[in-house]
């Protein structure tokens, strides 16, 4: 998507001859820059795993969370900008603890993706604000309910998934997703998926280290979102990297 | 007087401030539309017991919310959960504490989703409970409630505090509030005398006590309580109990021929 935009593109308040809203491409184009987020919906719960890219030796493992807690039912990961996915994140508490005030009950996840849906798209038709440089996932599980995935893009859209991937090495990370049979597997499975098809999709050359974070929320964790907890995290890192090996790469190492 | 406050800065004038007061009297018993300011309190809860023991904080409290004389809501709880280090007890305005437990509960979920395990021990909550009800009552719009802080600190320790609507806050070896201070009190310190190494069980056994002599002494008391503890592991409420009465005695007291 290599095309210029020759003056239409310089503010969210305006289309171009042909109907597309430059800015809001743009910061589409801001995510798919970033490391690799994919979310996996199984059977009993939502898998996320993030290709966290390492730039410096000196980088302390386990900061600089990619996938954030919303009001402690939601799990939300992040892809792009992450000073703008900070933001999209305190908007999404703030809106769960407001949903949480009024109603007593915690937010359902159609109404904060509305609300966040409705949030960001409000940046986009603005000239004086720009979009935000964010794709979120954000997914839930309940007993009534069961596991529920949904993407928000730069352009505030919600879309529901099985599986969905953001970030550079999505259109790899999709074709494999689509391999599996997610209405059948659980939570304990997938873990061992998402962690395999990031370590696939990973590109040895161009980011030589990376860091993987992989969180769930589901029956395994009665409905709270947390992180892979440290064996189950250690068991898939190895399934991925031997998967890798099969295919003739040299081991990634953090 | 006029002299002090004669240029202009951000201090009130002595005047102004006799003229709001003045207002705020006047408003209230011109009784036009809603109420702006806590007057009083409509659906109150009895008295909340603490006490330290050497393991652990134990709190107790019963489960009636009376509406003046009338036992009207016998099955709330006015013991909550805050986190693993810290249970709260609430007296007065039930509506008040419900207010304060909402707030409550959406700070221990900031806690939460933060993600490092780390929440808000019974000092800081305790501490927290003092800015908003001196704040309050300073705008003469209090909550009508008395709060016991059961907890431990982020060190281990256990803790137990008082904070009430005018804001004055404190921490003891054994706390209580309304008719317990008068009754329970003094039970709870005779106690600690005896026995000062007192545990979790032993403490609890005495809350049953106190709490049951309260029955017997409090009019607006029911024989229906929780009691909660905290340990350095945890802290959990009990489902409601009632204390055996004997009130045999109360048949022919004296006087009342």
């Amino acid at each position: 998507m290599s095309s210029i935009g020759s003056g239409y593109d310089l503010s969210a308040g305006q289309f171009s001859p042909d109907g597309r809203v430059f800015q809001v491409e743009y910061a589409i184009k801001a995510v798919e820059n970033s490391g690799s987020v994919i979310a996996l919906r199984g059977k009993d719960g939502v898998v996320f795993g993030v290709e966290k890219i390492i730039t410096s030796k000196l980088y302390e493992e386990g900061s600089n969370r990619r996938v954030h807690s919303i009001d402690g039912h939601i799990g939300a990961a992040v892809a792009g900008l992450l000073s703008d996915a900070r933001a999209v994140v305190n908007r999404a508490r703030d809106e769960a603890a407001n949903y949480r005030d009024t109603y007593q009950v915690p937010i359902p996840l159609k109404a904060l993706t509305e609300r966040l849906g409705k949030y960001m798209h409000y940046f986009t038709v603005y000239g004086s604000l720009r979009p935000f440089g964010v794709s979120i996932l954000l997914g839930t599980w309940d007993e009534t309910n069961g596991p529920k995935l949904m993407e928000i893009d730069p352009s505030g859209t919600a879309r529901g998934f099985y599986g969905c991937a953001v970030g550079k090495g999505k259109q790899n990370a999709k074709t494999e997703i689509e391999k599996l049979d997610l209405s059948n597997m659980t939570c304990k499975e997938l873990v061992k998926e998402v962690a395999k098809v990031i370590y696939s999709v990973h590109d040895e050359v161009k980011d030589k280290h990376f860091e993987l974070e992989l969180s769930w929320i589901g029956k395994e964790t009665r409905g709270t979102h947390q992180l892979v907890p440290q064996d189950i995290y250690n068991e898939a890192k190895t399934y991925a990297e031997e998967a890798l090996n099969d295919s003739d790469d040299d081991d990634t190492d953090m | 007087m006029a002299g002090m406050y004669s240029t202009h800065m951000h201090l009130p004038r002595m005047v102004d401030m006799k003229e709001k007061v003045a207002e705020f009297w006047q408003e209230e018993a011109a009784l036009s539309g809603p109420r702006k300011h806590t007057l009083q309190p409509i659906v109150t809860g009895t008295s909340v017991l603490g006490i330290m023991c050497t393991d652990g904080v134990v709190i107790a409290a019963d489960t009636l919310g009376s509406y003046g004389s009338l036992a009207r809501f016998r099955d709330i709880s006015r013991l909550m959960k805050v986190n693993d280090s810290t249970i709260i007890g609430g007296f007065g305005d039930y509506a008040d504490f419900q207010f304060i437990m909402k707030l409550l509960e959406q700070q221990t979920i900031d806690d939460d989703v933060v993600g490092d395990g780390v929440y808000r021990d019974a000092p800081s909550i305790h501490n927290w409970l003092r800015c908003v009800l001196y704040n309050r009552r300073s705008k003469m719009n209090p909550l009508w409630n008395t709060i016991v802080v059961a907890g431990r600190d982020y060190s281990g320790k256990p803790y137990l505090g008082y904070v009430d609507k005018i804001g004055v806050s404190f921490t003891d070896k054994s706390v209580a509030t309304g008719f317990g201070s008068y009754i329970a009190q003094p039970m709870m310190r005779k106690a600690m005398e005896e026995n000062p190494n007192m545990n979790v069980e032993e403490g609890k056994r005495l809350m049953a006590r106190c709490l049951k002599v309260l029955f017997y002494r409090d009019c607006r008391s029911l024989n229906r309580f929780q009691i909660g503890v905290v340990t350095g592991a945890d802290s959990s409420i009990s489902e409601p109990i009632s204390a055996e009465t004997d009130w045999s005695i109360g048949a022919n007291p004296s006087g009342y021929e």
